[in-house]
């Protein structure tokens, strides 16, 4: 391990805090900043409706940016490990769509719109997590069992791909017999937001996603000894089922919690592990899981900045923002591949 | 004195459990000695069943019969996490290794004897600092696996074997894809982590030279006729080897330990100085002709150096040679003259 990898904590840690505080100072309503850092502090403000929009808007959002990029980002990098594929991702497997099907089959089906499922209690949230985990979960089972067929990374993909279309065409069915406003509410949901979490649900959110980045953190000796493979990790003692079963619970669980919360978020999952391992020069997990958090934490962080158009009181949907991050990363990496060391 | 062998199996059938209850047998009764501070090298055709042996010992699939004892002890009686202390293994699996560094990847030789997070410690360095050295890889430690050349790649990988400090190393193929001298050094370094180490090495080979020449034991497999295991020198000069590539229309000479697709039959007399002898007689062997002692009645040679070849005809002429190039031509004018 290389020692100047150590500056990437600090460095991206001040980032962090620069990108939140961003986040609570710049929105589409515009607050001059000691106002901001009044309300935080507790003292109050002249108007009642900043405060509001900081405390009751603006931190729920920055929170769940900060939370919802980690987790993608990490579920990314554990399933790029997993099945020893750069460009795998929640996303492109199909495990986002599985997800994004167990929720359309609540907001549709069972009826409620975006702000009566958000707005459900306890039960209701954790429904629509459940939903989501569940459909996470097939999707995840669905290309364990393919991947064990299909020993070709590229194929595999391309099968993650059709399972994905075939959860989209599930999803087309539902909103087919749904009623108009069920419909817009799930087109507006799948749009992507980080706002979606209220100051009330955000500690369910947190909670959930805190656990699976623990997971994730805990994975981290055999994540690495699967560089090698299947078979050199076993004969280094790593119980391979076990490891199996615990990456995709965790990817799982990261990926459904975002997903129902935030809607399918794309690009971040799959882009952020290669920021992360190019910055680094390391696939070395012991850096490499927490780089790619705080890398995650980041980009999603800038995401909830860039959606908000200067200027204007105009705000860009999420997967309006996260290509032009990803997409171009994306790119590179594979342009390049002859030259990035991990690719070998 | 019962002997205590790395491995030894008893009566070890091996091959696939298929759907349904059926079995593939690939091999079985096999009766195999792996002795401590030896080579041993495992020969066979493509699909004789190399692989699977290989994979059985390694415990990445069950054998379907018969027993496997690892340093005496029944193979059941291993936990996963024992097994991974006792048996080290180098496999042509590809690896995503490429983005960490040979020191990175050889410290994961110690994940069997690491904590949960896979700290190091000063033990653990010192211990990967000696293989790093003993594989003769120290010097690209801080180098990217993906920077490395193909036989810099499997020394970095039996470091990581060695690390894991186990009395056994099993290799698939290590000097697959390698270039001659790759292949000879990473076999002197197996050899000479073999006698050193006192550990027991067994490798699957294609090379058949290199494995009669480095090899202190060879096991020669092939599909439906029990193991052949020895010594190379006594495998060939017991016709074991010949038997062995008979089947395939390919002939072992034991003279000279060459393969070639037919024998061959006429034979010339050489003598005289022991380079010059061997390599005018690897000369004869290309070019279809058996190297034979000298007798009366045939073509002989006598070799005085390199440079002083004599030629003596059955009917008394002489001809002087100075390269082994002029006696290639002078045999291809006998060729002709004989048909």
């Amino acid at each position: 391990m290389k020692k100047q990898a150590f500056i990437f904590y600090p460095l991206l840690f001040v980032l962090l805090l620069m990108l939140f505080a961003g986040g609570l100072i710049y929105g589409a309503v515009s607050i001059p900043v000691e106002s901001v850092v009044n309300i935080l502090l507790g003292e109050g403000t002249e108007r009642l409706a900043w405060q509001n929009i900081v405390v009751q808007s603006r931190f729920p959002q920055a929170v769940t940016a900060l939370l919802a990029g980690a987790s993608l980002a990490v579920s990314g990098l554990l399933l790029q490990t997993l099945f020893r594929n750069p460009l795998a991702g929640p996303s492109i497997l199909g495990i986002s769509d599985g997800a994004n099907l167990g929720v359309a089959a609540i907001m549709l089906y069972f009826g409620g719109s975006l702000s009566m499922v958000t707005d459900l209690p306890i039960s209701g949230y954790l429904a629509v997590i459940m939903a989501a985990f569940s459909g996470a979960a097939c999707i995840l089972g669905l290309i364990i069992y393919f991947s064990a067929k299909v020993k070709n990374n590229v194929m595999l993909l391309i099968i993650g791909i059709m399972i994905g279309y075939l959860a989209s065409s599930l999803i087309s069915v539902l909103n087919y017999y749904a009623s108009t406003d069920k419909v817009h509410a799930f087109v507006m949901w799948g749009l992507g937001n980080f706002s979606g979490v209220s100051l009330q649900q955000l500690p369910y959110f947190a909670g959930f996603t805190c656990i699976g980045l623990l997971l994730a953190i805990l994975l981290i000796k055999p994540l690495n000894a699967l560089l090698l493979g299947e078979m050199y990790a076993a004969n280094l003692g790593i119980k391979i089922k076990r490891t199996r079963i615990l990456i995709l619970l965790c990817t799982g669980l990261l990926t459904a919690t975002t997903t129902a919360f935030c809607g399918p978020i794309s690009f971040i999952g799959l882009a952020v592990p290669h920021v992360a391992r190019l910055m680094l020069g390391s696939s070395n997990h012991k850096m490499l899981v927490p780089v790619t958090l705080l890398t995650g934490s980041c980009i999603a962080l800038l995401c909830n900045l860039l959606m908000v158009l200067p200027g204007t009181h105009n705000i860009l949907p999420l997967n309006a923002v996260t290509p032009m991050l990803g997409a171009p990363v994306i790119i590179y990496v594979i342009v390049n591949r002859k030259n990035i060391q991990y690719f070998d | 004195m019962t002997r205590i062998f790395a491995i030894e199996t008893k009566g070890l059938g091996i091959g696939y459990q298929l759907k349904g209850g059926k079995r593939k047998v690939v091999h079985d009764d096999l009766n195999l000695q792996l002795v401590p501070g030896e080579v041993t090298c495992l020969l066979g055709l493509n699909g004789a069943g190399k692989s699977t042996l290989l994979r059985t010992l390694c415990g990445f699939q069950p054998p379907l019969g018969g027993e496997i004892r690892l340093m005496g002890k029944p193979l059941s009686d291993y936990s996963q996490a024992n097994f991974s202390l006792t048996v080290g293994v180098v496999l042509t699996e590809k690896t995503n290794a490429g983005g960490i560094t040979v020191y990175e990847l050889v410290s994961l030789g110690r994940h069997p004897y690491t904590g949960f997070f896979g700290q190091l410690k000063k033990r653990d360095r010192e211990i990967i600092e000696q293989s790093l050295e003993a594989a003769g890889i120290a010097h690209k430690a801080n180098n990217y696996v993906s920077e490395l050349s193909d036989g810099e790649r499997q020394k970095a990988m039996i470091a990581k074997a060695l690390a894991q400090q186990c009395p056994i190393i099993l290799l698939d193929e290590p000097t697959a894809f390698l270039d001659v001298t790759s292949r000879i050094e990473t076999m002197v370094l197996l050899h000479r982590l073999a006698v050193d180490g006192q550990k027991a090495i067994l490798l699957s080979t294609h090379d058949l030279d290199l494995a009669i020449q480095m090899g202190d034991c060879l096991w020669l497999q092939e599909k439906g006729r029990p193991m052949a295991c020895g010594t190379p020198e006594d495998l060939i000069m017991s016709g074991a080897f010949e038997s062995f590539f008979d089947k395939e229309g390919i002939v072992f000479d034991p003279a000279t330990g060459k393969l070639n697709t037919e024998a061959p039959t006429s034979a010339i007399g050489v003598e005289g100085d022991f380079l010059t002898s061997y390599w005018v007689g690897n000369a004869l062997v290309r070019n279809g002709y058996r190297p034979s002692p000298v007798k009366e009645g045939q073509l002989n040679i006598t070799c005085k150096s390199p440079h002083e070849l004599v030629a003596a005809f059955p009917d008394g002429r002489r001809e002087k040679l100075r390269t082994v190039a002029e006696l290639v031509s002078l045999i291809g004018v006998l060729r002709c003259v004989d048909i």
